[in-house]
């Protein structure tokens, strides 16, 4: 097993509301590692899009607070870490693709003067100056008559550039957003943006939804992160444009060796594109294992009823099976396992406490008391 | 890095001057520009101002008179070819000393106007983004502002202050700046919900940057609007005071001191009081004119 870029241990995010507390994560664990996609289904308002944000740090506070737990980057606990030190780490490290392309982006500056921010924010370009100093001259002493006096001036000024590359110095903002906006170019290539140059001058209601999710994912990609949070990421497209989202989505995380910890509620996405799934459930992770032995054998009854709820096309079903009930109110929860009063399995015990995270086999484990006598 | 300049010369490459490097925000400038051609009233708006601005620019070369110059022997000549809008009570030639009124009345709008939105925007843009304690205690400081009328306020700070024009100007900008604060902290309240800046903090933006370069840019339109009907306001505010008696000395060309000087002779020599009027009038009605066809083509929902 490769090894695990972020753990996140027993993480608890409440929301102090008026009407109470509400208990949006209620003590998670999650691995995501190395280079692996890992996705992260439930139903709306089962705590997916808290999780990143407590990730990340965004949660709103008043009213969200993260209580208790531990989000452990390449052994930091980020929950520890000052705002300064997250903002060193937020769109550089760890980066995050939103759900709406069409309010993601800022309405009033132009593509390239936001993609570039995000380079200008974390990179040292002063050192991007040289090089493409240095590039300049040799394109120029390709093009000189090799006799030229020119010629020898230049080859020195190379030199003299290439000491420059340990320690670069001060340049002008309009050199280092020179600088920017190539690299943004270059980003917006990687991102397969049609005509790059042009784009960077447009302003976001300029663009489709599909270019402006491509947009997007270059502001998350453009300092090469080591985790991509992708939340929802093709909910608000159509499905063509979904396709090639997501074949760009996996296209580069191998070219860029991110991880990416994709959040959605569409099981045909996590089918496509993720290597390991965690099903959440009211505010818990209640099942996680590789996609393939979850889709063929789902253990808890949730994640049963969820794959049984979706059509299947090489079967004829008149009417789709559904899970009883809705989801609870996580001002008061229920007691014990979350899922005890839609469980068509229930038992005595389940009402009483929270069941452990069982086991079954390498790399699939599952929250729920039916599997304990089992093991 | 001279010797980089003459490595250019070998280089091809495209000349990026500001021109190019600003192009989007040109485009959005003319795009701006054509949907306000569309409009008779804020051409007719636009014209009237490029008048005055042009009036206050070239007064040296326009007026024929100095504003101060005086026909002793001449009081209170009615229009003729020699003075086209007349004298006052003491000779001098209305015409010309409208002329130099409007560079003294139009630095007094721009001024005030130009400060109180500095002030006010980053202080409202601050109170709206931090909220808590510092919004609370910002908010009723500026309702102590607006509880009083305008222009007594403004009468009071000037009276504490002095009777010149400078001191005019202070009290105009301590009057002015609570309205663009309160604005664009609501402004910004709303703009603060949006979801680029969540997406500008999950990339790494620190407050200040998302503020002044997210936030605030969103918030300004409505600034802009309110800014160049204000304009008018201020106008006719400073001749209002100038006419009881706060703001310049006696003799000054200023519109609202020129008609205060007429105004005993209102019938018997009507021209002292009537063409300053014209002035404020048309100068104030220009800027609204223009404020409001700003207000058409500046909002976004009516915009595309």
């Amino acid at each position: 097993m490769p090894e695990a870029i972020l753990q996140i241990r027993n993480l608890k995010t409440y929301f102090y509301t008026y009407a109470g507390v509400v208990r949006a994560l209620e003590g998670i664990d999650l691995d995501v590692y190395q280079g692996e996609t890992l996705g992260l289904v439930g139903e709306t308002g089962c705590g997916k899009s808290v999780t990143s944000l407590s990730i990340m740090r965004l949660v709103a506070d008043p009213p969200g607070k993260i209580v208790d737990g531990q989000v452990i980057y390449k052994g930091e606990d980020l929950l520890k870490k000052s705002e300064a030190e997250m903002q060193q780490i937020r769109g550089n490290k760890i980066t995050m693709v939103f759900q709406d392309p069409m309010t993601f982006l800022n309405p009033v500056l132009t593509i390239g003067d936001q993609v570039s921010e995000v380079i200008a924010i974390h990179e040292n370009l002063a050192l991007d100056v040289v090089r493409s100093k240095i590039d300049e001259c040799e394109n120029a002493i390709k093009q000189l008559d090799p006799k030229s006096p020119d010629r020898e001036r230049l080859m020195n000024r190379v030199k003299e550039l290439e000491a420059l590359k340990d320690k670069p110095p001060k340049y002008s903002r309009r050199e280092m957003k020179k600088a920017a906006i190539r690299r943004t170019i270059e980003v917006l290539k990687l991102v397969q943006m049609p005509s790059p140059e042009k784009v960077i001058k447009q302003y976001p209601h300029e663009l489709s939804g599909g270019m402006r999710q491509r947009a997007i994912i270059a502001m998350a990609l453009s300092c090469s992160p080591d985790l991509l949070i992708a939340d929802e990421p093709t909910t608000s497209l159509d499905v063509t444009i979904q396709a090639q989202i997501l074949a760009l989505l996996s296209e580069l995380k191998k070219k860029i060796g991110s991880s990416i910890l994709i959040i959605t509620h569409d099981m045909g996405i996590v089918a496509e594109i993720c290597d390991r799934v965690s099903v959440m459930y009211a505010g818990n992770v209640i099942e996680t294992a590789e996609t393939k032995a979850l889709f063929k054998n789902p253990l808890h009854p949730y994640t049963q009823g969820l794959l049984k709820a979706i059509p299947k096309l090489h079967r004829d079903v008149e009417e789709l099976e559904i899970i009883p009930g809705s989801v609870p109110n996580l001002i008061y929860p229920p007691s014990g396992c979350r899922f005890h009063p839609r469980c068509p399995f229930r038992m005595d015990i389940c009402d009483k406490e929270f069941p452990p995270f069982i086991e079954i086999e390498p790399g699939h484990s599952v929250a729920c008391y039916l599997y304990k006598e089992k093991k | 890095m001279t010797e980089m300049e003459q490595v250019k010369s070998h280089v091809e490459r495209k000349s990026r001057n500001w021109f190019d490097e600003h192009a989007p925000q040109i485009r959005e400038l003319k795009f701006t520009l054509y949907l306000l051609r569309q409009s008779p009233m804020v051409v007719a708006g636009f014209v009237l101002v490029a008048l005055f601005i042009g009036m206050a620019i070239f007064a040296p070369w326009i007026a024929p008179h100095g504003p101060e110059e005086r026909f002793w022997n001449l009081p209170q000549q009615p229009p003729s070819w020699r003075f086209p809008f007349g004298t006052d009570t003491t000779g001098g030639d209305i015409y010309s000393r409208i002329i130099w009124g409007s560079r003294l009345d139009l630095t007094i709008a721009l001024t005030v106007v130009a400060s109180a939105i500095l002030v006010g925007s980053v202080l409202g843009a601050i109170s709206g983004f931090m909220g808590r304690a510092f919004d609370e205690a910002l908010m009723r400081v500026t309702d102590v502002f607006l509880a009083f009328p305008a222009l007594i306020l403004a009468m009071a700070v000037a009276a504490a202050l002095g009777r010149n024009l400078t001191n005019l100007t202070i009290a105009l900008m301590v009057v002015w700046w609570p309205t663009y604060a309160r604005l664009v902290r609501g402004q910004v309240l709303a703009e603060k919900e949006r979801l680029y800046v969540d997406a500008a903090r999950a990339v790494g933006a620190g407050p200040a940057r998302i503020i002044f370069r997210h936030v605030l840019p969103n918030s300004i339109f409505p600034v802009i609007v309110q800014a160049t009907l204000d304009l008018g306001g201020v106008i006719l505010t400073a001749a209002g005071l100038s006419f009881i008696g706060f703001g310049a000395g006696a003799g000054v060309a200023e519109w609202g001191l020129m008609i205060a000087d007429g105004r005993s002779y209102l019938f018997q020599s009507p021209w002292i009081a009537c063409f300053p009027g014209l002035a404020i009038l048309l100068s104030s009605l220009a800027l609204n004119l223009i404020g409001d066809g700003l207000r058409d083509v500046l909002d976004p929902r009516l915009r595309r």
